[in-house]
């Protein structure tokens, strides 16, 4: 199979990814869409990994998976914070930071 | 003897300070100080003038050099005096009409509870005039030419509790700061040509200056003449000046301080003579406002603006002597000294008139005063013989000089200069003989005031009495003893050069026409207002006389081109200002806040539209990113 296909499989993740940061409102959502945005970055990079035969694009998934491990005890802290204190897992409500 | 020099200004400023420190202490006898002083630096005038003439001709000026002003390498002022033939006959003037006129205000000013500041400014005006004449430099001039037109100012001003006297004395300053321009640029061009601003080296070197400089020297000079000598175009704050206390009028607007521009011609005579540009100038205004004065004499009512249009007049007839070169600059000196003596004492006579009639100016409300002041009537008298030039008193061996220079001038400028002189001569004989048959002739005319106080016209005291009778003598006497063997010319030509210069008519002729012609104003007068009786009330008369009242719409013309015309400036600098500079500044301020504000619409604080300019930027660098490589 080609593995230029798993690229094109990464960029259609990651625009779903995208899209989804930007059209969904629940934060948890928007949480799961970043985590497919990250997901298709690393399929993106261990497919250029075996195309070039070597093994960077593989080590920085490793770093990549650990990254987002960490963004995300820190990120479901803030928005279980956020609920507490808001009622509300909706982004649009923690608007406080406009002029 | 010359370290003397110095004292003749120093007593007046002593007792200047003396007065206006002194405070109340001093004011019971205060005048008499004031008095003292101004006596006591015409009795050192005297002796220094007996001095110098008991010397030889070339040994006559005298100098004395008090202090270095401001010594700064190339650039020396001094404070040095210089008394000469010229600045004698002054220096006798000043404090001689002085001495008299300080007399009087003892009387006139009785009543007054200001009467110490009074004498403490006239004493002013006394050291600053005296500093004017004195001083060997431009500079030094300069320092008494603003000291007198302060005095000036204080004195016009000294009933300042009257709107009108405040706003006079306002007026009287700033038309006489536009002359004071032209004698610091003046002063500027001396210094920037010849390097120095003192007498001698100026009138030394003056011949080594081009035309061009030597022209806009004397027309700036002129300039500072119109404006202290109350000429065409700066003539109109003389009128309004005799808001002052007569004696005021007397001194500074009559015999002395007007008489400076006439000083300042005549001293910078060197200059004048090489620059016939500036002279034809001087010629010109001087007959414009001997006509301009005599014109607005005639038309007014009141008696001491009827005696300033002739102030005005008659010193017009001086600066177009001066301006006619060394034929004219002895006359004109001389004519100086004898308007001096008749014109101060006219004023007196008129300041005691007003004594006698509380205060009212108003010729129309006299009348058949020589029955109840019978020696102000006498003086008054004199004064007005004189000053028509009737044969024999003062104002004939002058002013008949005058008229002769101006024909003897040559040309047609000398027709034009000599007849605009008769017609003026008959003119003068009008408008006095008017004063003088509405003020002593005809039947009372005055009535009781507002509060139902009649007028009890009464002779002055004797304070006041005495100065008239000595400036009456000096009106007969003066002219006699000047035109006798050609003294006074002759004492003055070592200063001023004299030339007799070729007159078209003889002597005898110009006497006679002027004679004829005066006989003629006086005929006229007489019909006008001695045949039949004054009305009280002004006649509404032709366009001319509406305009003289108005002094010949002089302030009309100075309100619509000056300050119109400065307030059409303004605000067009105001509109530049408003819409130009500020527009300019507003606009980029405008800008920066507008944009702002549509940018300040990118922070909704929506985690979205975050994201979505995050995407937007990775997308602009992965974009440049390729591009650069494809290129």
């Amino acid at each position: 199979m080609n593995p230029v296909n798993y690229l094109y499989l990464a960029a259609l993740l990651f625009t779903i990814g995208a899209t989804g940061v930007l059209v969904r409102r629940n934060a948890i959502v928007l949480f799961m869409c970043v985590e497919l945005m990250l997901n298709a970055s690393n399929l993106a990079l261990v497919t250029f990994s075996r195309l070039h035969g070597n093994l960077d694009g593989q080590i920085i998934a490793f770093f990549t998976m650990v990254v987002a491990a960490a963004e995300v005890v820190v990120g479901l802290a803030i928005i279980v914070s956020v609920f507490r204190t808001r009622h509300s897992a909706s982004v649009d409500d923690t608007n406080l930071m406009k002029l | 003897m010359d370290n003397l020099i110095p004292v003749l200004v120093g007593l007046p400023l002593a007792g200047a300070a003396v007065l206006l420190l002194g405070g109340r202490r001093l004011d019971r006898f205060g005048h008499w100080l004031g008095v003292l002083a101004s006596t006591a630096s015409f009795g050192v005038g005297l002796v220094l003038f007996f001095d110098m003439l008991s010397r030889s001709t070339a040994q006559r000026p005298a100098f004395e050099h008090l202090f270095t002003w401001v010594p700064v390498a190339g650039f020396q002022a001094q404070v040095g005096f210089q008394l000469d033939q010229l600045s004698v006959v002054f220096v006798l003037l000043i404090t001689g009409v002085g001495s008299l006129i300080h007399l009087y205000s003892v009387g006139y000013m009785a009543h007054d509870e200001r009467r110490r500041r009074f004498f403490g400014y006239l004493n002013l005006f006394l050291a600053a005039m005296l500093l004017l004449v004195l001083a060997d430099n431009y500079l030094l001039l300069y320092v008494g030419w603003e000291g007198v037109g302060l005095a000036s100012y204080l004195l016009i001003g000294f009933w300042q509790h009257k709107p009108s006297a405040a706003t006079a004395a306002k007026k009287a300053f700033l038309v006489n700061r536009v002359g004071d321009i032209g004698l610091s640029v003046a002063i500027m061009l001396m210094f920037s040509t010849f390097g120095t601003f003192a007498f001698g080296p100026v009138f030394g070197a003056a011949h080594t200056a081009s035309q061009g400089t030597l022209t806009g020297i004397g027309l700036m000079l002129l300039l500072a003449a119109c404006g202290k000598s109350a000429q065409v175009p700066l003539q109109s704050w003389l009128g309004d000046a005799m808001e002052g206390p007569t004696p005021v009028s007397a001194l500074i607007h009559a015999a002395t301080m007007v008489t400076a521009g006439v000083y300042l011609i005549t001293r910078s005579s060197a200059v004048f003579n090489l620059a016939p540009t500036a002279q034809l100038a001087t010629v010109c205004v001087g007959a414009v406002t001997l006509l301009f004065g005599a014109i607005v004499g005639c038309a007014k009512d009141d008696i001491k603006k009827a005696l300033a249009g002739s102030t005005m007049s008659q010193i017009g007839y001086m600066v177009m002597a001066a301006g006619l070169g060394p034929i004219g600059y002895v006359f004109a000196i001389m004519h100086l000294v004898t308007h001096g003596f008749f014109k101060a004492g006219l004023f007196l006579g008129a300041g005691s008139v007003m004594h006698g009639m509380n205060d009212e100016v108003d010729m129309r409300r006299y009348g058949g005063l020589r029955k109840h002041m019978p020696l102000t009537f006498v003086t008054f008298g004199l004064g007005y013989l004189a000053i028509i030039g009737f044969p024999g008193l003062s104002g004939y061996f002058s002013k008949d000089k005058i008229i002769e220079a101006a024909f003897a001038h040559g040309g047609t400028e000398g027709w034009i200069l000599g007849t605009a002189a008769l017609v003026g001569a008959a003119v003068t004989a009008f408008y006095m003989t008017r004063v003088m048959l509405m003020t002593f002739f005809g039947e009372k005319r005055w009535q009781p005031d507002a509060e139902g106080h009649e007028p009890h016209p009464h002779e002055s005291p004797s304070t006041m009495g005495i100065p008239m009778v000595v400036l009456a003598v000096g009106s007969v006497g003066a002219g006699a003893l000047f035109a006798w063997n050609s003294s006074f010319v002759k004492w003055l030509t070592p200063v001023t050069g004299h030339d007799e210069g070729h007159s078209p008519l003889s002597s005898w002729t110009v006497s006679g026409i002027t004679f004829a012609v005066i006989a003629l104003g006086v005929l006229v007068a007489w019909t006008m207002y001695g045949r039949q009786p004054v009305q009280a009330t002004p006649p509404v008369g032709s366009l001319l006389t509406r305009a003289a009242r108005r002094d010949l719409l002089q302030d009309d013309f100075n309100h619509v081109v000056l300050v119109g015309g400065g307030q059409h400036l303004t605000r067009f600098l105001v509109y530049l200002d408003a819409k130009g500079f500020d527009g300019v500044v507003n606009g980029i301020a405008a800008a920066v806040g507008g944009t702002s504000g549509r940018m300040r619409k990118l922070q909704n604080g929506y985690v979205r539209s975050y994201a979505l300019s995050m995407f937007g930027g990775a997308l602009v660098l992965v974009a440049t990113t390729l591009l650069m490589r494809a290129v």
